[in-house]
């Protein structure tokens, strides 16, 4: 007998605002090379909460992935954050919450939370294996550090992490190395990974990017599964609008290392309001376009990093620019009545 | 008018193993695929990674040799079967048929200027004058929209997109019959996507350029394609005009593509379907139907029989045993 296929309902319980477990306020994140400095993060805030799914979205260059490897604290060298705090609440249960920038990268403290706490799904799950151990060992190893489970329970519940993953056959597949599985496979066992510790926020950078649309499919209605069953609190960081409007109950839309634009996914696709937004959305395709038909683009490309515009960084490509301010004055991230920020002198702030 | 038609291409990949590297089984990455791009038409190919559907671009282009297959491509009125030539025979017919690259950074040479890049295929297809050259190069820079001045540029200087247009100047020289551009946008930041696949739509309209457009993403194809063929597993299990495809998919396994791709609507998170398990080993593909393991309509006789591509609509052509029974979902 073939599996049954299904036909899955997407539809979801209007998630219910908490109190938000991660909190990152005005994060800076630096490179410094013998060429200059570049401010891949450049102050960006914003709250996690449990059971919802925060979407940071933005073009190649952003600082979507170095801000998730701020958070974690493992920055590669010559980067460095900078300033700015990340408050985990309710960590290892209790009442205090903790900022995890005032921690020693590897000291005992961080090291309980990374893996434990939070845990991270990277883009390129080959790369982000070691090709030397089987994937039961890989899996179990954040298991026997952050528990005293033994050996063998350690193994159980490896096995029992990859069948809810929805990896066939565990007790065969644990003891396979990862060039012997597929693609989907390996980011399934990537998630199994995140898993193991039974943390409290995911961060998944760009977690279906190097896969096909079917698998891509496969790997989005999981992590939403996963979300609803343990009440995850989601970060998605990725470049494709279009997984956004299916996962994000709240987005953030970054541009050379700023926040341009925060709000609900409804708002954001509905009524974006910041021009690189509006410019985004314009110019994705879409799969409901009449056939041959033409995109509005945007103009030019992303500065190089070390030629970054003064002022709003977006404002060279801005078709709404006003000149004499956006190229003189770094427009602050204003609130607004229905909860959204713009970062954009055409709805205020003006020096 | 056919610029091309391809007539049961296969491309079998031996797998050898041990010390005498013995052939132990094939790799059946193109199995029996047929089409047909009509001139001034785009015709997009579909499909996952390894349904096989570079493996036919670079037959096309004789990159590969065919296992078995004609190749039938149309020059000056003239049909030659490129799976037939040598490679002695093929060089006459080479710059007619043009290649546009997915990865801008490794498709360029650093150490050329991008003058001589565009300029080579000219000189070595006998333009000997200089100055004639600098005028063609000029004349396509126009058309890819880069300013002249950047002739003596190298490629570092660029970006992902400008170096894109390079490569299209670079296809555009010999005024090729056919241009094969495989996943010519996959690399490219959405915001520059967009102007690529614009530049493409109107160099076309402009010159009556004929693309085969090779490419994963759905969406870009809906863009940019007159028609398109859906691969899986070797073998093409669709091919329909771009709207009737879209709108009313005829295999099963086009209805789960399109199903699959993330639509940019907070508002449409509709009912979805889920393909269960991993697509097929093209060395040991399922019997009957390629895609019946994962198939939520399978019968019994989809795992015996392989459904041919048969025309069940003008302009449709479809491999399921159950095409016409059944009804499946598109996108609006």
């Amino acid at each position: 007998m073939p599996p049954t296929p299904m036909v899955e309902s997407i539809a979801r319980a209007p998630p219910q605002s908490s109190a938000p477990i991660l909190s990152v306020r005005a994060l800076r994140t630096y490179f410094h090379l013998n060429e200059g400095i570049v401010r891949a993060v450049d102050g960006v805030s914003f709250d996690v909460r449990p059971g919802r799914t925060l979407g940071i979205v933005g073009e190649s260059g952003c600082g979507k992935s170095v801000m998730a490897r701020s958070i974690l604290g493992i920055v590669d060298r010559p980067g460095r954050v900078e300033a700015g705090e990340v408050w985990l609440h309710g960590a290892g249960g209790s009442a205090e919450p903790v900022d995890l920038m005032t921690l020693a990268s590897d000291g005992a403290q961080m090291r309980a939370i990374r893996g434990k706490e939070i845990a991270l799904i990277f883009q390129e799950p080959m790369a982000s294996f070691s090709h030397y151990y089987t994937v039961g060992n890989q899996i179990m190893e954040g298991i026997l550090e952050h528990s005293d489970a033994t050996q063998k329970e350690a193994r159980a519940r490896a096995i029992e992490l990859l069948r809810t993953v929805g990896v066939p056959q565990p007790e065969r597949r644990i003891d396979e190395y990862p060039f012997q599985l597929s693609g989907g496979l390996r980011q399934r066992v990537m998630i199994a990974m995140a898993l193991a510790c039974d943390p409290r926020v995911l961060i998944a950078d760009e977690p279906t990017t190097a896969l096909d649309v079917t698998t891509q499919a496969q790997i989005l209605d999981l992590l939403r599964g996963l979300q609803q069953q343990r009440g995850l609190a989601l970060i998605l960081i990725t470049h494709d609008m279009g997984v956004i409007a299916e996962m994000a109950d709240d987005v953030v839309v970054m541009y050379l290392g700023r926040a341009v634009e925060k709000g609900k996914v409804d708002d954001i696709f509905h009524a974006p309001r910041h021009p690189y937004t509006r410019a985004l959305l314009r110019s994705i395709p879409s799969i409901m376009a009449a056939p041959r038909t033409k995109l509005a683009t945007l103009g030019g490309s992303i500065p190089h990093p070390f030629n970054r515009p003064a002022g709003c960084p977006f404002h060279p490509r801005c078709p709404e620019s006003i000149a004499g301010v956006c190229d003189q004055a770094l427009p602050p991230l204003l609130s607004e009545a229905d909860g959204r920020e713009v970062s954009c002198f055409l709805y205020g702030g003006r020096p | 008018m056919n610029v091309l038609e391809v007539v049961d291409l296969r491309k079998h990949f031996p797998i050898r193993r041990g010390f005498l590297r013995r052939i132990v089984g094939h790799v059946r990455a193109v199995d029996g695929v047929s089409f047909h791009i009509r001139k001034g038409e785009t015709l997009a190919l579909v499909g996952e990674s390894g349904c096989g559907k570079t493996t036919v671009s670079r037959c096309i282009l004789r990159a590969l040799a065919p296992t078995s297959g004609a190749i039938e491509f149309t020059v000056d009125g003239k049909v030659v079967d490129l799976a037939t030539l040598s490679k002695r025979e093929l060089k006459r017919y080479r710059r007619h048929m043009q290649m546009v690259f997915q990865d801008p950074f490794s498709s360029l040479n650093p150490r050329m200027g991008i003058a001589d890049i565009i300029g080579e295929p000219l000189l070595v297809n006998g333009m000997r004058s200089a100055e004639e050259r600098r005028k063609r190069v000029a004349e396509l820079l126009d058309m890819v929209q880069l300013p002249r001045a950047y002739r003596n540029r190298f490629p570092h200087a660029f970006s992902g997109g400008q170096r894109q247009r390079i490569g299209i100047a670079r296809a555009l020289a010999l005024n090729p019959s056919l241009i094969v551009a495989d996943e010519p946008v996959s690399a490219l930041d959405v915001s520059v996507q967009a102007q690529i696949i614009n530049l493409m739509i109107d160099l076309q309209d402009r010159l009556g350029l004929t693309y085969l457009f090779v490419a994963h993403d759905l969406s870009v194809v809906k863009h940019v394609s007159d028609r398109v063929a859906v691969m899986y597993v070797g073998r093409i299990v669709e091919i329909a005009g771009t709207q009737a495809l879209f709108e009313a998919p005829k295999h099963p396994y086009t209805e789960a593509l399109l199903s699959a791709v993330p639509k940019p609507d907070p508002r449409i998170r509709a009912d979805r379907v889920i393909l269960e398990r991993d697509v097929a080993d093209p060395a040991n593909p399922p019997p009957g139907c390629h895609f019946h393991p994962r198939c939520r309509y399978a019968q019994e006789r989809c795992r015996v029989e392989t459904p041919p591509l048969e025309s069940i609509e003008p302009h449709r052509w479809v491999s399921c045993h159950r095409a016409r029974e059944l009804s499946l979902r598109g996108v609006r």
